[in-house]
């Protein structure tokens, strides 16, 4: 394997990859193009001319669902959960590295969680919070409190049984790299800003946290593109609004114009934004450093 | 090795609430109810074993599989399937990544440039197949052209093909990352060493890396599982929602409300699903080689 002389199975392999790649950006290259029809365009290759006429629609709303709604609530829950996962991933992190009774049993927990099938935790999720309901109505009932029983819709929600839902599946991700993350530092830092006098709060402070914090924007980039990504997870515990892909795959089987199309475009975008951003982000930290 | 004030265990207490609130708990609760009855619009907590009987109804039957074994049998026919061609995929793509690519720089582009797509949502990832493979899609245009066929081709798009493409264009990356990570680790003196002693190609793949990467491969082997045993998204969409599977009849169960009847499919389920798991384990002691 000298880089003079490449043996023929190199070219084997590249040719694997090359098509490999393809096979993945493909798709999402046609899709990309064809969300550029003109008003005429269909679903599927000729192009009918060119024009952002698709984005348009899709800005105005797609029949009785409410695009830009669930944009804002996917947002939103997204910027919630990435927040989330950074702060406990850190806690569980700095945790692991002392003597933590039952470090075992939560490890595995996290990883268990990795491996479960969703629609089994989003079922769970969504039987608790049925059960939730059933108690609560039955405790205003039994109190007497029937205006705020009138009012009581569900415990079930975008804050609550989602949030929940979500972290389940972003908090792993977040303590297996605050693990290899731990694993490769090197405590001589902090027993030198200990010798200096430094307390264990700004040993902290002014260490660990910029040693980790490109670290810790991954975590986030990952809570918040695991977040924004999800349905298995959220699909039975959302309760009575829905997140955007949750609204994507309701509008697969029912739209059937490049609308769709569109709305894929600009949902990758928003990833790659969040990418870049992060990718930004990471240099900037380490530069400063 | 104090960084802070806190006990260690304090600093672990909300990670460790999320995973007792939302997922130890439903579990059980999942557990619970599934030896539950229900009436149309409530639950009710009073012990049976008529939705695991209900499940199974019909399977003693030697004449005609049941339901339950029919779908049990056509989930674990893409889960071989999907498998195999992403352990095939995944460890040629790794291996060329690792062992073929001579610069760290470019190791790492070539990396980045595989996991991008997979930060794209799942759903659009999928419909980006309808204009390739429909009827008047790309594949069909091209084959008409060329003069391969006469009709288009149907079998492509929501089939039980279209659903295999989609879960190895999906979760090929679940196999690379972990299979990579173990290539990476092989010390290239063992590889050195095998060509030394006049193993062939073949020979130093098969006897020196397989066995090296294995921990790679358990767990890439174990997302895929999991992830197509449990699926309901992707075998509903680009099986044009007339696939079975198990996870689309616990959907369909909770979208009617039947939930002691969908508690009871998610434990068989889970008990399926750990089992895999747990056989896949026995071929590596994963606790050691964290």
């Amino acid at each position: 394997m000298s880089a003079s002389r490449r043996p023929p199975a190199f070219y084997g392999l590249a040719a694997v990859f090359a098509l490999f790649v393809l096979f993945l950006y493909g798709p999402m290259f046609v899709i990309f193009v064809l969300s550029l029809q003109g008003p005429e365009g269909g679903l599927t290759f000729p192009m009918r001319g060119f024009s952002f006429h698709w984005f348009g629609k899709l800005w105005e709303g797609m029949g009785v669902v409410d695009i830009a709604a669930a944009f804002r609530r996917s947002v939103a829950l997204g910027a919630v959960v990435m927040v989330l996962t950074v702060l406990l991933s850190l806690g569980a992190g700095l945790a692991f590295r002392r003597r933590l009774n039952g470090a075992g049993a939560l490890f595995y927990t996290s990883v268990a969680s990795l491996i479960m099938p969703s629609i089994v935790v989003s079922l769970g999720i969504g039987l608790q919070f049925r059960l939730v309901d059933t108690g609560l109505q039955a405790l205003l009932t039994q109190w007497g409190l029937d205006g705020l029983l009138e009012g009581y819709g569900t415990a079930m929600g975008l804050y609550t049984s989602a949030l929940g839902a979500h972290l389940t599946w972003t908090l792993p991700f977040g303590l297996l790299i605050m693990l290899a993350v731990f694993n490769r530092f090197n405590p001589a830092y902090e027993e030198a800003a200990r010798d200096l006098g430094a307390t264990p709060w700004q040993g902290f402070r002014h260490v660990v946290l910029p040693l980790v914090a490109p670290s810790l924007v991954g975590v986030g980039m990952f809570g918040f593109t695991l977040s924004w990504d999800e349905i298995a997870r959220t699909s039975q515990a959302i309760g009575d609004v829905n997140t955007l892909p949750l609204e994507l795959q309701g509008l697969t089987s029912t739209v059937t114009t490049p609308a769709i199309y569109a709305l894929g475009t600009v949902t990758t975008l928003v990833s790659f934004v969040v990418m870049g951003a992060t990718w930004a982000l990471v240099t900037w930290l380490g530069r400063k450093r | 090795m104090k960084s802070l004030h806190l006990p260690p265990w304090l600093q672990a207490t909300p990670f460790a609430l999320v995973f007792a609130l939302f997922l130890v708990l439903p579990l059980l609760l999942v557990a619970t109810v599934s030896f539950w009855q229900a009436t149309d619009y409530e639950l009710i907590p009073a012990f049976t074993v008529k939705n695991y009987v209900d499940v199974f109804n019909g399977c003693a039957n030697t004449e005609e599989l049941c339901v339950t074994l029919k779908t049990y049998l056509s989930t674990l026919k893409f889960c071989v399937l999907v498998w195999a061609i992403t352990l095939l995929l995944g460890f040629l793509v790794a291996y060329f990544l690792a062992f073929h690519v001579q610069s760290t720089s470019m190791q790492t582009l070539l990396f980045v440039l595989c996991t991008v797509p997979f930060w794209t949502s799942n759903v659009i990832r999928m419909i980006s197949w309808v204009p390739l493979l429909g009827r008047n899609g790309l594949v069909n245009q091209g084959l008409l052209g060329l003069g391969v066929v006469d009709s288009p081709v149907e079998w492509l798009l929501f089939s039980d093909f279209s659903v295999v493409l989609a879960f190895v264009h999906l979760y090929t990356m679940f196999m690379i990352v972990p299979i990579f990570n173990s290539m990476k680790r092989i010390d290239p003196a063992l590889i050195e060493a095998s060509r030394d002693s006049g193993a062939t190609g073949w020979q130093t793949v098969w006897n020196v890396v397989v066995p090296l990467c294995r921990t790679g491969i358990v767990i890439g082997s174990i997302f895929v599982v999991t992830i197509v045993m449990g699926d309901f998204v992707t075998i509903g969409v680009m099986g044009g929602q007339q696939i079975a599977s198990v996870g689309k009849v616990i959907q369909v169960q909770t979208s009617y409300l039947q939930f002691p009847m969908a508690a009871a499919n998610a434990v068989i389920l889970l008990a399926t699903t750990l089992m895999m798991v747990w056989a896949l384990t026995r071929v590596v002691d994963l606790r050691r080689e964290l």
